[in-house]
């Protein structure tokens, strides 16, 4: 490996999607030396597909907007395992960096006084869920995500961030004290390895919707964090909580925001039964997510869904009116239009649940600093390790996320993490270099793929992998169906371990960097799956026929799988707020 | 009837002279499928077909490509819009150095838009809360700010394929407008300055290519007149 | 700014201005002859010349010629940066085109004022 070129950096951020470039951005502009490695050129990372908005209480719509509600709404909203101090931070930030956001440029749509516009989103109320439903997702018309990374990436071209794109990360490196010191990169598009060093590595790698048949994710989002993370052997947290969107559009799984609710689109059944307002009298429409599409999914398996195989419901649009749907749902009616042939002006939208985030991740604090477990159960920072955005889990969102809070978290704390790699830049980061065999094991898997000489291919194989989460981890969840799936996951890995490459040219070769996503599927998979299995209880998004009830002795925890004994613990979820008092679990009803 | 005929450019420098068009029998089962669906279905039977994607729904812009001799997105172009006489005929961009079969090298189309300082620069002090914008002037930057970077648009652009260093292209340039339209933003005599030569706008010569392919429905062409009309206020 | 520029403005505005006013003058001249040729059906010799005898004429005249010089300056040399890449070509063909449209307009005004 020694004729292996290497590149120095003090920070290198894996991901060019929000939270990546925000933490570039933080970086660039204390004039340290990073990098940011994306396998997609930036602004085609998952991001960009964010519709509805950004939720925080900038008192725009509502002056008297408190974060300390949006705050509440948070917690309630994950079932209470979201972490109270990672909230209170998020939430008490998020208005300095969604301004900042502003000032770089986000055409952000406006209220007739100038201020930026804020819709209502699901799960959002005023006064701690005593004062009705609040506005509060700040939103581009329905193309937050696109103006956020464009704006994102523009303000790192103007910062002079440095960019390895097309760049594809294939294993942490560690050196011999377990510190995290860079990373094993392939540069797609001449096939060149190289040694990647590092004193602070950021995964902002995104979420892994593709472990999923049906997914609202791009087709690049396969968890190459999760996975790089897990084969060095670090826990996952919370891997069960899969959020599935209620309005992927039926057949195509391409996201329907939130936003068309929020706006006062509803969901009916084939009866034209606004059947919301049965399971959530109050937010009807606007209830959690996970209610939402739980809600959908009964109505469907009590026979009332609609189409000729009563298989989805539909989203009512038309009555909104041309000026709304325009204005501020424009990019709704075009995709209706390409995917459900359907002009939301005149018909409703056919949609059903889909895979649409992932709660869990990589454990971190709000300074992204990976966290681990020691022998005796108590956290411990993985040095050089940081991860931000969907791809950690700080935990703001718990068991279920609220719409809007993915795109805060991503600005919020890949700022924070950002702001803490300069401070501990500039204290001094000190690790062992890695040695040859560090780099040699890193290696390995990037080794088999381009060694092997037959078996089945990787495009099969990832159909075989969606296909058991789809039918075994699906939005409801039962004990012997699960055991099936881990079964057939554990039989897939074999499958996956003598798999076969074809073509192992250098340019450009994205048949390579699909066998190597696969091999992250795969991780991310076995991660969900048995966590799944093992949290005996329903909260949020994890829904099971077996255990239907919330169970606060066993479960008011994260969940942490350790992939080396495939093993599931458990980690204290936090409840000490700095400022505010805790909000104590109670049932959690819309 | 349910196979389509698909002849694409095909070429992988390590293992291949000179570029070269291959035939594929793709079996849609008559379904009305995307062309990247069929990209999927073609990479199937070979592993070694290399395209960009990424989001599939039309709004990450990588899989621009020529399809049947017209630039668009893979991902949202059904077949029924088109395939003629059960062909299709799949080619990467026009304009850019190939990479590998349908990947082409789009450096110099980013770098035309680096060159218009794709950023708002406001050099009044930021407030505590967001400047302020009336919606009206909001509204001025509805149809500029959509664009999604898939270069659909610069490579169909006859000015941009002779000149791809000098005259900015469609794409750079609606980007460029969408800065001098926003009321934020107060370089607006500094970025006119670096247009006024006779190729970075000028060069358009209205053929209006990139507003028949562009795949968000955006008007580049109107964003040139509009920057040629302040060109000539500044002036005059 | 592209400042790797052959033409004598360097202005990319005031080409633009020079094509536009340009053409618009030879569409008006244009329209004056077609017009003029039209409602002059059995036009002789003596007409003609007398025509071009008139002084404002001569100017309109003189105005279309220096048009045509101009257009065809800002055109054809767009047109050479646009197809001919190798610079020596491209500087030969330029040198011929100025030379060119340099005799024509010289040409045109003796025809115009000489005699």
């Amino acid at each position: 490996m020694s004729n292996m070129r290497s590149l120095s950096f003090d920070a290198i951020i894996i991901g060019g999607g929000g939270a990546g470039l925000r933490a570039a951005l933080e970086l660039a502009k204390s004039g340290k030396k990073t990098a940011v490695l994306s396998k997609v050129f930036p602004t085609r990372s998952h991001t960009v597909s964010a519709q509805g908005g950004i939720t925080c209480a900038i008192a725009s719509s509502d002056p008297q907007d408190d974060w300390r509600w949006h705050m509440y709404d948070t917690v309630k909203g994950g079932d209470y395992i979201a972490d109270q101090d990672a909230a209170e931070y998020m939430c008490s930030e998020g208005p300095k960096a969604v301004f900042e956001l502003e000032h770089m440029g986000l055409p952000f749509s406006r209220f007739d006084n100038g201020r930026i516009y804020q819709r209502p989103f699901g799960g959002q109320s005023k006064n701690f869920g005593e004062g009705g439903q609040a506005a509060r997702t700040c939103a581009a018309a329905d193309r937050t995500g696109h103006a956020l990374l464009h704006t994102l990436y523009q303000n790192n071209l103007k910062n002079n961030t440095t960019f390895l794109n097309e760049w594809y990360a294939v294993d942490l490196v560690k050196n011999a004290n377990g510190d995290v010191v860079g990373c094993i990169a392939m540069d797609i598009e001449t096939g060149e390895v190289v040694h990647v060093k590092s004193k602070a590595t950021v995964l902002a790698t995104g979420g892994a919707g593709r472990i999923y048949a049906s997914t609202t994710n791009a087709l690049i989002n396969t968890g190459d964090g999760i996975g790089m993370a897990l084969r060095a052997g670090f826990p996952m947290q919370d891997m069960e909580m899969w959020q599935f969107h209620p309005t992927g559009i039926y057949g195509a799984g391409t996201l329907v925001t939130e936003g068309c609710r929020g706006e006062g689109g509803y969901l009916v059944n084939k009866d034209g039964e606004r059947f919301m307002e049965r399971y959530a009298p109050n937010a009807k429409d606007l209830a959690g997510r996970d209610v939402v599409a739980r809600s959908m999914v009964m109505e469907i398996l009590e026979g009332r869904g609609c189409g000729e195989h009563g298989d989805h419901v539909f989203l009512k649009l038309d009555h909104l009116g041309d000026d709304v749907l325009g204005k501020r749902l424009p990019g709704i009616v075009e995709l209706s239009k390409t995917f459900a042939h359907v002009d939301p002006a005149q018909e409703p939208i056919p949609v059903v649940p889909t895979c649409h985030y992932m709660m869990g991740g990589i454990p971190t604090n709000v300074h992204g600093q990976a966290i681990m477990m020691d022998a005796d159960g108590n956290d411990q920072i993985v040095n050089g390790l940081f991860a931000c955005g969907e791809a950690a889990c700080v935990s703001v969102h718990g068991a279920n996320r609220l719409g809007g809070n993915s795109l805060l978290d991503l600005v919020v704390f890949g700022r924070a993490a950002g702001m803490f790699i300069e401070g501990a830049l500039n204290e001094g980061i000190e690790y062992l270099d890695a040695s040859e065999s560090d780099i040699e094991s890193a290696m390995k898997r990037m080794t088999r793929w381009n060694e092997s000489e037959g078996g089945e291919t990787v495009p099969e194989l990832k159909r075989a992998l969606q296909s058991i989460m789809q039918n075994s981890f699906g939005v409801f969840r039962e004990e012997e169906n699960m055991q099936k799936g881990v079964g057939q996951l554990a039989e897939l890995r074999e499958r996956i371990a003598n798999a076969y490459l074809p073509d192992k040219t250098n340019a450009f070769n994205t048949a390579r960097v699909e066998a190597l996503e696969l091999d992250n599927l795969m991780e991310v998979a076995e991660a969900t799956a048995i966590a799944a299995l093992e949290r005996k209880e329903s909260r949020g998004a994890h829904s099971r026929y077996d255990y239907p009830d919330r169970d606060d002795v066993n479960w008011l925890k994260h969940s942490l799988y350790f992939p080396t004994e495939k093993k599931v613990g458990k980690r204290d979820v936090n409840f000490a707020p700095k400022t505010v008092d805790t909000f104590e679990p109670k049932v959690r009803t819309y | 009837m349910s196979t389509l005929q698909v002849s694409i450019y095909r070429y992988n420098p390590e293992t291949d002279s000179a570029p070269y068009m291959q035939e594929f029998q793709v079996d849609t089962q008559g379904r009305d499928i995307m062309v990247l669906d069929v990209l999927h279905l073609m990479k199937e039977q070979d592993n070694g077909l290399a395209f960009r994607r990424s989001c599939r729904e039309g709004v990450c812009g990588s899989d621009g490509m020529n399809m049947n001799g017209k630039n668009g997105l893979a991902c949202i172009t059904p077949l029924s819009d088109v395939v003629k006489n059960g062909k299709l005929v799949l080619r990467p961009l026009p304009g850019l150095p190939v990479i590998r079969d349908l990947v082409v090298d789009m450096g110099l189309f980013y770098k035309q838009y680096e060159r218009i300082q794709p950023y708002l620069q406001n050099d009044t002090p930021a407030p505590a809360i967001e400047r302020l914008q009336s919606p009206e002037d909001r509204d001025k930057l509805d149809g500029l700010y959509e664009c999604i970077l898939c270069a659909c648009c610069s490579t169909s652009c006859p000015s941009f394929w002779w000149n791809p260093e000098k005259f900015v292209g469609p794409a750079g340039l609606l980007q460029s407008y969408r800065f001098l339209a926003d009321s934020r933003d107060t370089a607006t005599d500094e970025r006119l300055a670096e247009l006024e030569d006779p190729f970075s706008v000028f060069r358009c010569r209205g053929i209006m290519n990139c507003v028949a392919v562009c795949p968000k429905g955006l008007n580049p062409t109107r964003a040139i007149g509009k920057i040629r009309e302040m060109l000539l206020a500044n002036a005059t | 700014m592209v400042t790797n520029i052959t033409n004598f403005g360097r202005s990319g505005l005031s080409d633009w201005l020079i094509q536009r006013f340009s053409a618009v003058v030879l569409a008006l001249y244009t329209l004056f002859i077609v017009a003029y040729l039209l409602f002059n059906p059995g036009l002789d010799y003596a007409t003609w010349s007398g025509l071009f005898a008139q002084t404002w004429m001569r100017i309109f005249s003189l105005l279309a010629f220096v048009s045509l010089a101009a257009h065809a300056w800002v055109g054809l040399w767009t047109v050479t940066t646009d197809y001919l890449k190798p610079t020596g070509i491209r500087i030969g063909v330029q040198t011929v085109i100025i030379l060119a449209i340099f005799v024509f307009l010289v040409w045109g005004i003796q025809i115009l004022w000489g005699a």
